[in-house]
């Protein structure tokens, strides 16, 4: 449907639109000179209120066939051919009427006339249609953005990792004071990086890394040998700039739906490569396929994919699948520098 | 009094050893990694004291509090979720720690333990629910477990062996006495719990009770046939047939008209 049928109002502004339309083109019916204002008007009023209807077909074409570049020839084609139809309908239906009114030769000058006004209202149409739907878009991702950052900042301090880091320290302090010291410097660490970025846009990809590092080499203080880390990332991606904390939930899944499921633990894989432009990052861990994923599992891939999307359209991608026992999140995105 | 540690994380363990040998009067008989041990620790040694975390690898703490016999044994969660997801209920027999605790907190909790322990020597009063009948294991899981999330799989011990039914492969249940058996898979499992609680914690847009005794996976279906004048039968996939009452009709109905 389209959205002007859901508010009567709207539609019947539309309408109202319309028929101003219809007295300037009784108007320029006039232009000839065969015809008398009463006639001129008893002719447009009934075909504006028909092509009311007409121009609201580009709706539906405009949104399959969206407005870029590669497809230049598809929209041109199409629209061209929907308004030249469009444009005969009104020929058409202008002669019924004129037949209907006893006209006779006098309705032959408004022919060429009316053929035009048509293609031109049916390609301004197309055109409405498009910045309608391009506001719509525009105001979906806002909301999107808006959404995703606010996930984002919720997310930021699990507070399950700090209360179990906190009884891993409370443990180590009799048993081990040094290694007690070390977890409070590596948490202290990982605080006071993830405190700022709240208000960054974009961090270098060597800081989101270190804070994996830094989140992990906590991590691992608690689940000793359990935790296996391998990373395997290039240098050259280190100055990519990425949106904060666009790692950090694929790291934090891994660990507790992977590592914390398993009894012997398992390794994560981190890999990271700069691809014709792009970067590509991928996540790996074991999990145990019998424990039921809870449904929060979704919540951290999802804000990650609408941070990418706001940031990058439809040039990011983030997909994850599990085989047997192996989970993999992969994403992709360009990579762009600090200039 | 004898205590047996279940927590997946080693250090945590550690610190629950050290503060009780510091505090004394309890010894440490075992100390599990995971639900499985768990289980199988607790059935055979029988302690007065459980400390169980929460989440743990193969079974998390309150299917281990389910597959336990809770007689005599006082369950103290140990987690780092918030008190509001922990439940607070009216049966004294399971308690919580949130990590991370002090040692002056295990010892306020060890005291009641103990006092509950001499009361119910004395007058061998068992945890209790609302009706006043003595609690069983199922149902303290039931009422520990945080509300607002279904059930995701079912667990079932069967002697030693423990089973693990993800709901996805649950076919029916049928009620027996005090009992339900799960099927699933062509197999069938027995559990301590009546249906009605059952049907309590199951996905009601998956699961219907079609009868007085039966609840069904929506999904196995193949077909309702009329049975009698006032009856009928749902025909399961596999050719199973369940009867289906009046009212239990109604429930299909509904649900099925919804998901039309």
């Amino acid at each position: 449907m389209h959205p002007l049928f859901h508010r009567k109002a709207y539609f019947a502004a539309y309408l109202g639109a319309w028929m101003l339309l219809a007295i300037a083109l009784a108007a320029l019916m006039r232009l000839p000179g065969t015809l008398q204002w009463r006639e001129a008007l008893i002719l447009a009023a009934p075909l504006c209120f028909f092509n009311a209807f007409v121009c609201l077909a580009p709706w539906y074409v405009c949104r399959h066939i969206p407005l870029r570049a590669d497809n230049t020839a598809k929209l041109l084609l199409n629209h061209l051919g929907a308004a030249v139809i469009a444009s005969a309908l009104w020929v058409g239906m202008a002669r019924l009427l004129a037949q209907f009114l006893d006209l006779g030769p006098r309705i032959v000058p408004e022919i060429p006339l009316l053929a035009v006004v048509a293609l031109l209202l049916y390609s301004l149409s197309v055109a409405l249609h498009y910045m309608l739907l391009a506001i719509e878009a525009s105001r979906e991702a806002q909301i999107q953005a808006r959404d995703a950052e606010l996930r984002a900042l919720k997310a930021q301090i699990n507070p399950h990792f700090l209360f179990n880091s906190l009884n891993s320290i409370t443990a180590l302090i009799a048993t081990d004071p040094m290694r007690a010291r070390e977890m409070c410097i590596r948490l202290g660490d990982f605080l006071r990086n993830t405190l700022g970025l709240g208000e960054r846009e974009s961090i270098s990809w060597k800081e989101e890394l270190q804070l994996a590092r830094t989140y992990l080499d906590v991590e691992q203080v608690r689940y000793g040998a359990r935790l296996r880390v391998e990373m395997n990332v290039d240098e050259a991606c280190a100055d990519c700039l990425v949106p904060p904390l666009v790692l950090q939930p694929l790291i934090e899944n891994a660990v507790k739906h992977g590592i914390a499921t398993l009894v012997d633990g398992g390794t994560i894989k981190v890999e990271g490569h700069l691809n014709g432009g792009f970067l590509e990052v991928s996540v790996e861990n074991g999990f145990d396929p019998d424990c039921p994923s809870p449904r929060r599992n979704g919540l951290g891939l999802r804000n990650v994919r609408g941070r990418l999307e706001t940031r990058f359209g439809p040039e990011a991608m983030l997909s994850a699948r599990a085989t047997q026992n192996q989970f993999r999140a992969e994403m992709v995105f360009p990579c762009e520098k600090r200039i | 009094m004898r205590a047996i540690i279940v927590d997946d994380e080693e250090l945590a363990r550690q610190l629950l050893v050290e503060y009780l040998r510091e505090i004394g009067g309890v010894e440490v008989i075992a100390e599990c990694a995971n639900g499985f041990e768990a289980v199988k620790a607790i059935s055979e040694s029988k302690p007065g004291i459980v400390f169980l975390d929460v989440q743990m690898p193969k079974l998390d703490g309150f299917e281990v509090l389910e597959l336990i016999d809770t007689a005599g044994i006082a369950v103290i969660f140990v987690t780092a979720y918030d008190q509001y997801a922990m439940r607070a209920f009216d049966a004294n027999a399971v308690d919580y720690l949130l990590k991370p605790f002090s040692m002056d907190r295990l010892r306020k909790t060890l005291d009641r333990v103990r006092q509950r322990a001499g009361d119910s020597g004395k007058s061998q009063v068992p945890a209790t629910g609302s009706s006043g009948a003595a609690l069983s294991s199922v149902e303290l899981a039931a009422a520990a477990r945080p509300p607002g999330q279904p059930l995701s799989r079912i667990v079932v011990k069967d002697g030693t062996k423990v089973h693990i039914i993800p709901l996805a492969k649950l076919d029916y249940v049928e009620a027996q006495d005090d009992y339900v058996a799960l099927h699933s898979e062509k197999k069938s499992y027995l559990k301590q719990q009546t249906i009605s609680a059952l049907e309590a914690q199951l996905d009601p847009n998956r699961f219907v009770r079609i009868h007085r005794s039966y609840i069904v996976n929506i999904e196995r279906i193949a077909r309702i046939e009329p049975y009698t004048k006032d009856s009928r039968v749902a025909v399961l996939n596999d050719g199973t047939q369940l009867p289906v009452s009046r009212s239990g009709n109604a429930r299909l109905q509904t649900l099925l008209g919804e998901a039309r």
